[in-house]
């Protein structure tokens, strides 16, 4: 049908695409603001907001010079659009300035400290993924029974409850209590100088060095902290899935077809799926986000050397350098998901178009 | 007509279930009194939503008798009797310090109800205000407020407070500020899709004809047709509020040693988890059980309220 009506009016498509990439600059566009707001929100919390940052910086009892020093350092006697600019200017070149415990550029700690969220994050959206979806067809499937109220409940607990203190119990039980689990941190100091960093990943790094003893022990630590992050993603994944497919197959076409004859096995999974999956995919998005968040707390009851670890230990610090830097990474990724989820739903959803 | 008059207030309180079951409401009252009586009717039917409020009930009391139920004061201290297991005496153990963790577990509620109400007291308005006023006025207006909105939600509501925490220095107060700063955007976003969908209806015209000014149709006319899905967004955002709450706390970022707040008191108990987990296992129940309760109800007025979200 598209294509025949395209032959017949070729300055349709021409037109359509126009709009189309208008459509797409503007998304682009919101994208540069938000990012911009972003610079200017970080900027406001750091440099506004604290009643005075020399003193953040040095403390209280700084002698006359020492506090002037600082003070020039920070541009704080220039006026504030002109640090503002410079603020910006440092941000989009990924300068954060230097963390003041490590004494080390912001952005060279991000990048070391890094690759272990996004292993654990990458693991959790998996098996979040891998349980979540098919738990909540499972309970659209059979609304109102008992398998769905055991899934709403499951799910509303992993909803509710906070994932430090699941970290801690789960340390209790399944690593001192039953010792099934490796204990906190990424590797046994055993291992820690025996590896060789190339992705950052450890288990692929492991891996690639055939050292299956080293892979071993990462995963029987890895298990618990993914474990209680893929259940939070789990739970919001399977209560949206449901929650979508419910109204899918509340619709006339999955009446028809199961009048038809078409199974109900098929109905759910060749029909109705297909339409949800699209909207299933910024959901996921948005759970990784979530995980990041997530990842934070878990990591701090994990001494797990990742980012949200890196953040609370400098914001306990008083490093709001460090601080002010992971926030700019972790909304620029949050931001970049969801301009991809925006781009990815227009292409593939016809109604947005 | 005379046989009937009209009356607004339910006049005896035998026909009081009649007047709210009746079929045609007689009055604004009436009609208004008769969907709050359906809606309340549908969520006393959702036994899991009931089981939600009765928890938040039981919080509320705890709250607020908390001196007169619990055994012992949340600083009275015995170091004869530290790191005690749970027993008849001290139901939920004691801390290292000899603290009967029931008692403080009791006096927490106070502390953690007060946060949350703070918090969404707060963003509640100002997400209200600000949703409404950027769907009404639309234009610039409009786009500026969506988009430091959107600078907002660029990042996850922990991140957020923590970076505020950060700059505002540890403390329960700034925990509160924080918290909210974080959690108004979303309710702001949802007041200006409500708005959007009257503003252009036959009763703001008509109130415009009769002089109304932008305020007053915002405050008078756009906000309360607003605060049903904003009150419900509130609820169900509370959980998470106290869920951040809690982890400030646990970072040592919120309220501080000794204030028995449960956050706080994981923290401590975090130390003893391996040798003496009733330390940090309670505080966390007590946690699960207040935040499953919000999403509870939560769920349950979403679902009486809004039946488009059924």
């Amino acid at each position: 049908m598209a294509d025949a009506s395209n032959l017949a009016r070729p300055s349709l498509t021409g037109r359509r695409w126009y709009r189309r990439s208008v459509a797409t600059a503007r998304i682009l566009l919101t994208v540069a603001i938000t990012m911009l707001g972003l610079i200017t929100l970080t900027f406001f919390i750091g440099r506004v907001l604290p009643f005075d940052p020399v003193v953040a910086i040095l403390g209280d009892d700084s002698s006359r010079e020492a506090y002037d020093r600082v003070y020039r350092q920070l541009g704080l006697d220039r006026p504030l659009y002109e640090q503002f600019f410079t603020y910006m200017r440092d941000v989009l070149s990924f300068d954060f300035g230097r963390s003041l415990s490590s004494g080390r550029p912001v952005i060279d700690d991000i990048t070391r400290v890094f690759p272990a969220t996004v292993e654990l994050a990458l693991l959790s959206i998996f098996f979040g993924v891998a349980i979540g979806v098919p738990l909540g067809v499972a309970a659209a499937a059979r609304q109102g029974s008992w398998i769905d109220q055991l899934i709403r409940v499951f799910a509303l607990i992993g909803f509710s409850a906070p994932n430090f203190w699941l970290g801690l119990v789960g340390l209790a039980v399944f690593f001192a209590g039953l010792g099934w689990v490796g204990g906190p941190g990424r590797l046994s100091t055993f291992y820690q100088f025996d590896i060789e960093i190339r992705t950052g990943l450890i288990l692929i790094d492991s891996a690639l060095m055939q050292r299956w003893d080293i892979f071993q022990d990462a995963v029987s630590r890895l298990v618990l902290p993914v474990g209680i992050l893929a259940y939070g993603a789990m739970a919001f994944i399977a209560r949206m899935t449901r929650s979508f497919m419910l109204e899918q197959l509340s619709q006339e076409y999955i009446i028809a077809a199961r009048a038809k004859g078409v199974s109900r096995t098929a109905v759910i999974w060749v029909h109705a799926f297909p339409n949800i999956a699209v909207q299933l995919v910024t959901v996921i998005a948005l759970a990784f986000g979530f995980l990041l968040e997530g990842a934070v707390l878990t990591e701090t009851v994990f001494a797990w050397p990742g980012l949200g670890r890196y953040m609370t230990t400098a914001l306990l610090r008083g490093d709001m350098n460090a601080v002010l830097g992971c926030v700019i990474v972790i909304g620029l990724i949050f931001i970049t998901l969801n301009l991809l989820c925006d781009l990815f739903y227009r292409s593939f959803d016809p109604r947005t178009r | 007509m005379t046989e009937h008059p009209i009356t607004d207030a339910p006049p005896t309180r035998e026909s009081l279930r009649d007047w709210l079951n009746a079929p045609v409401a007689k009055s604004p009252g009436q009609a208004r009194a008769q969907s709050i009586w359906r809606a309340a009717k549908r969520l006393g039917g959702n036994y899991a939503a009931m089981a939600g409020l009765f928890i938040l009930i039981v919080l509320v009391g705890a709250a607020a008798f908390a001196p007169w139920l619990a055994p012992y004061g949340p600083f009275e201290q015995d170091l004869n009797r530290r790191l005690l297991p749970p027993s008849a005496d001290h139901w939920f153990g004691t801390d290292q310090l000899g603290r009967d963790i029931y008692s403080r577990v009791l006096h927490g509620a106070s502390i953690t109800l007060r946060i949350a109400l703070l918090a969404a007291a707060i963003a509640g308005p100002i997400g209200l205000l600000v949703g409404a006023t950027a769907g009404y006025l639309g234009g610039w207006v409009d786009t500026v407020a969506m988009r430091v909105v959107d600078v907002f939600l660029a990042f996850p509501a922990l991140i957020l407070a923590l970076a505020f925490v950060a700059a505002l220095g540890a403390g329960i107060n700034n925990a509160v500020i924080a918290i909210a700063l974080a959690s108004w955007p979303p309710i702001a976003r949802l007041a200006r899709a409500e708005t959007l969908s009257v503003r252009k209806s036959d009763y703001i015209a008509a109130a415009r004809l009769t002089g109304a000014g932008p305020l007053r149709i915002i405050v008078r006319h756009i906000m309360p047709i607003c605060i049903p899905s904003v009150v419900i967004r509130v609820t169900l955002n509370m959980a998470g509020i106290i869920l951040t709450a809690a982890g400030l706390g646990f970072l040592g970022l919120g309220a501080q040693p000794p204030m028995p707040e449960w956050g706080a008191m994981l923290a401590t108990g975090r130390e003893f988890m391996l040798t003496h987990w009733w330390l940090a296992t309670m505080p966390g129940i007590a946690i699960l059980t207040v935040s499953l309760a919000f999403n509870l109800l939560g769920d349950g007025l979403r679902d009486a309220l809004d039946p488009r979200h059924g």
